[in-house]
Parts: structure tokens; sequence; C-alpha cells
């Protein structure tokens, strides 16, 4: 009977805060085996859901449903808890050894010693921090009292596992290394995760399905292709890098799945079937809008190209952005090798072009 | 100024030549603070620990009986004592007045206050969402509250220290309620009272040191513990 249906089901739950409501989720699900992320902005709630996910907030309103049975009482709490694990932001050690630490949570559900230590010892090896065995907790780096927590959650072997920004406060050699060697163990054992952070590059990453949440609501959950590429409002588009968003009126829909939409004295087309007429939401991201400095029309079989002049360049991490004016505001990233190769620089001419594929549109919410 | 070196150097031959006296009061003084701090550190630490890990109403009136508890006068403890335990008092069918008994109880009710004011400063200090990652690890509640304890074990520790020598240097109480009778009740503030009236610098000197030296190891712990580092 347990087998079917989802591993962590919640129902119409309600958290409130002070009186005021923090979560309304009517329904959100966890799957046996996959990896989720929840994705949001500070203060949306992300933490605060994957609290109630691990039971350690009291809900107003709702229920908890872990393998078909609701979790409704102090003893069930217990039960479900000892199937979990949860790693905070903060890496919350205890003052112990770093061994200690991680085959903590055997000890507590009664493992005899030498199960727990020869455990804890096998996941401080899977964490790549063996040597830190014998080591005070009160003595770690950062990344170190990290990579503790983490072993300490895998090593009770959790069913499900929640982590609440795990790589938040990092440096990014660090965080790389830890981000790679995570999805390596999750893919190791098998288990089901639930990630809350505010990056959508780490959400990518890690994730085989996505949650954006929106000021204690789900906005939109699906997998990441899905959510990255067809967000369902602008808060989504914008969150998920979309970075271009334009408001445009629907002129005519032509054949099919093609239409043209006006946005200023432009007309972009786009893919999608909606009433002439109807406001929408253009949505493109940078990494689909190609510059060159040919003239228009010359190679690019994309139907959309326009002039416009560059006012803006910023690096931005790998890429640089390139901030257009077209008659309305496009973006678009490119590599250092093409911003030298077509000597770009602000103010220049170029054309800019992207396909009627890369257009992601919206209805407007009015 | 002779008067002065005269008593130190009479106090250290006392102390050098661990006369029976001095030891005695020193090991009574020992045994009656002692006993009383295990008493507050059971329950002081309770206290504490309760009030830092749950929410009631008034809980803010408690905290604030507790803290200006941490301050309670030795001789207004020694004069209820006093009065509880007078022959027709309401304690006083248990005849313990002027008794080592009576200083226990005392220094109890002084040092209680103490304890529960550091450990529940202690219990509230750990990080906030300590509680909630011991029981994400699957803990009951009795073993969550253990292991908060035992997360604060080093400032529950100082809890201990500073109740120990809060009434370790106490005489108000002592003296009012124990009565300071010779190698009965007699411990080491009472008797430096006595044997500085007396004119006795000697002794008074000699007691006075150890008490001191009691001080400065408190101190010095409390000092190594305080600059000890938690985990992040």
């Amino acid at each position: 009977m347990t087998a079917a249906g989802p591993l962590l089901q919640v129902r119409n739950i309600v958290v409130k805060r002070g009186g005021i409501t923090v979560l309304d989720i009517p329904d959100f699900r966890i799957e046996r085996g996959e990896v989720l992320s929840l994705l949001g902005p500070n203060g949306s709630g992300k933490s605060t859901l994957l609290l109630t996910l691990s039971s350690l907030l009291k809900l107003h309103q709702g229920k908890l449903i872990f393998k078909g049975r609701e979790i409704d009482s102090r003893r069930s709490e217990l039960e479900y808890r000892r199937q979990i694990a949860v790693v905070f932001q903060d890496p919350l050690l205890l003052d112990a050894t770093v061994l200690d630490n991680v085959a903590s949570g055997l000890k507590i559900r009664g493992m005899e010693k030498t199960d727990r230590l020869r455990i804890a010892a096998e996941y401080l090896e899977r964490l790549g921090i063996a040597h830190l065995a014998k080591r005070s907790a009160s003595k770690l780096s950062g990344g170190e009292a990290k990579r503790t927590s983490i072993a300490r959650a895998f090593a009770t072997r959790p069913t499900i596992l929640f982590l609440d920004e795990p790589f938040s406060a990092l440096d990014p050699p660090t965080r790389e290394a830890l981000i790679s060697d995570l999805t390596r163990i999750l893919r190791e054992t098998d288990t089901t995760a639930a990630i809350a952070t505010h990056d959508q590059m780490e959400a990518l990453r890690l994730s085989d399905r996505m949650a954006v949440i929106q000021q204690g609501k789900i906005a939109q959950a699906g997998s990441a292709e899905e959510v990255m590429n067809h967000p369902v409002n602008e808060f989504v588009a914008s969150f998920v890098g979309m970075e271009t968003v334009l408001t445009g009126r629907v002129l005519e829909n032509h054949n099919q799945n093609r239409m043209m939409i006006a946005v200023g004295d432009r007309e972009i087309e786009a893919v999608g079937n909606f009433p002439s007429g109807e406001q929408v939401l253009c949505c493109i991201r940078p990494e689909n809008v190609t510059l060159s400095t040919d003239s228009p029309e010359e190679h690019s079989s994309a139907r959309n190209n326009f002039s416009g002049r560059i006012v803006r360049i910023s690096p931005h991490g790998l890429f640089y952005r390139v901030d257009l004016d077209c008659g309305f505001e496009l973006i678009s990233y490119i590599t250092r090798i093409s911003l030298d190769s077509l000597a770009l620089r602000e103010g220049r001419k170029v054309k800019a072009s992207f396909k009627a594929t890369a257009v992601h549109v919206i209805r407007k919410s009015t | 100024m002779e008067l002065i070196l005269e008593g130190i150097l009479k106090a250290i031959a006392l102390l050098v030549s661990l006369d029976p006296e001095v030891l005695g009061i020193t090991s009574l003084s020992l045994k009656i603070s002692g006993t009383a701090t295990l008493i507050s550190l059971f329950l002081g630490v309770s206290t504490g620990t309760v009030v830092a890990l749950t929410r009631f109403p008034g809980r803010k009136l408690v905290v604030s009986l507790i803290n200006t508890g941490m301050g309670l006068p030795p001789v207004v403890v020694g004069l209820f004592v006093t009065i509880f335990l007078w022959r027709n008092g309401p304690l006083g069918f248990l005849q313990i007045l002027y008794t080592p008994g009576a200083i226990i109880l005392a220094q109890a009710i002084i040092a209680t206050p103490i304890i529960s004011g550091i450990s529940l400063a202690a219990m509230q200090n750990l990080p906030a969402n300590l509680r909630l990652q011991i029981l994400a690890l699957g803990a009951t509640r009795l073993q969550m509250t253990w292991l908060l304890i035992r997360e604060a074990r080093l400032p529950l520790l100082a809890a201990v220290m500073a109740g120990f020598g809060g009434i370790i240097s106490e005489v108000g109480a002592s003296i009012m309620v124990g009565g300071n009778i010779k190698g009965y009740s007699r411990v080491l503030t009472t008797a430096t009272v006595m044997e500085t009236g007396r004119g006795n610098f000697d002794v008074a000197i000699a007691l006075s040191a150890i008490l001191l030296l009691l001080a400065f190891l408190i101190n010095y712990l409390l000092t190594r513990i305080q600059q000890r580092e938690r985990p992040r």
C-alpha cells in the first residue's frame, strides 16, 4: 500500500508567524528518488517550507503525509524525524569531535558505539574529511564544518534529506567542490532530497525538479527544464534568469503556432497561440540573444533581428552582460572572446537576433 | 605596619604547620558550601533549563525574579531562614537552627538564583536553531534537553563556580543561622569576623588567605571557560 503515491505530501498547509500567514500551500509532493529544489528569494518562505516538510514547525492548518500515513502525533513525528535528516544553513555542530558529531544521529537512535563509529567514519571518507575525525568541531573552517554537518545527515541514511542553503557563505572553490561532492553522494546513495536555495544555477545543477516560492506560495513547480524555459509569471521569469521581460500586445495570430507581438513600435515574432489583442509578457533569456556587427539579415536564420545601441557592458561571472536599446530594452550575455572580436563598446550600434522559439510568452496578469 | 607584617608571618606559620583548627574550619566550609552548591546545581539548572526552553504566561516576570534573586542580600536570607527555623516558626519542628544544616539551607537559597540565572542565560545563548537541529537528528524531548545541557556544560560549570564563590565568601546568613559554634558551625568567614573582633589578626589573615586562594582558583577557571569557543 505504501509503495505507490508520493513519498511525502502536504495538503492545505498554513503556517502563521505573529498572526501573519507565512506559508500557504494547498498541495505539494516529493516523489521517491527525486532531487527537488525550493527556489526563491530571501524571505520567500523556502526555509519555512523546509522546516514544515521536516515536521519541525507547528502547522496552523493542514496535513503532512509520509508514505501514505499522516504525521499527526508526537510519536509519528519522532518516527518520521528518524527517517529524515536536515542540514541547516549554519552547520550547528555539537561541542564534540568531528567523528562524534557525524555519529550523533545514530547515537540518538540507540545504535551501538562500534557500529555508529564505523558508519560515521565511512561518511567522513565520502565527504573527504576523514583526516578531521579526531578534531574538535570548534576548530573547523566554514567549509569543513559544512561537510561535517552534511556527513552527519547522510550517516543516518535518511529516506529524505532536507538541505537549507547548503552552499551559502562558502568561498567559490569550496562551494564548487561541495556541490560536485553532494551531487555525487546523492546519486550514489539514491537519496531523495529537497534543497532550499536562492541560486538558480545551484538549483539547475542539483535538481530534477524545481519549485519556485513566492511570498509563501508555490508560484510554479515542474521539471528544471520546464521552469527555466516556461515560467508561468513575471516573478518566476525574472527569478530563473529571463533577464528581458517586455510588455506587449498580440497583433495577429497568423498561422497555427506563430504570432506577432507589438512591443512599443517594434514587432516581435514568437511561438504560441494567444488571441489577437491579448496583453502579454515576452521573456527572453540573455544567452539566446546573439549580437553581430554585420548588416541585418545577412547571416541570421533568426526571425527577430533588431538594430540597437549598446547602453552598457558589465562583467557577469564568466560572461559579459550587454544592455541594448533596440527601441525596447534587450539584454544579451556574450563571452570575452566575442566581446573582443566584435570590438563592442558602449554607444556602438549592433544587430541583435533571437529566434521566435526563444521568446517565452506569458499572459499578462491584470 | 608591624602589626600587619607580624600577622602575615604568623599566618604563614599557621598554614605551613597545617594548624588543625584552621584546617578544620576550612574543611567544614568546603563541606557546607559544597553541599549547598550541589543542591542549588540541581534546582538552578532545572529551573534555568525549563525557563529557557519553554514559553508560558508570566515568563518575563519569572526571569526578572530570577535575575533579582541573583543579588539576594545574604543577611535578608539569613533573617528569613532564622524566622522559619525558629522554635515556633513554620519549620521550627526540624530543629536545625544553629546547625550546619541551617547554613546549607540558607546558602542553597542564596546560590540557587545565581545558578538559575546563569544557566538560563547559557541555554539562551546556544544557537537558536540548535534545538531544531537536535530534534531533526531524531531526538526525543528528553534527549534534546540533555544534549542542550551538555552543549551548555561549560557556562553551566561557570554557573556552579559563581554559585560556590558567592556562598563560600558569604558571612551574614552563616553567622545568623549557624551561630558560629566552634568545631560545629564555624566556617571561614564567620571565623574571620570573630578572630578580627578578638584582635587575633594572624588567624584572621590565614583564614582570609585561604578564602582569597579559593576566589582566585574559581576566577581563574571561569576565565579559562569563558575564553573557549563553541563550534559554528
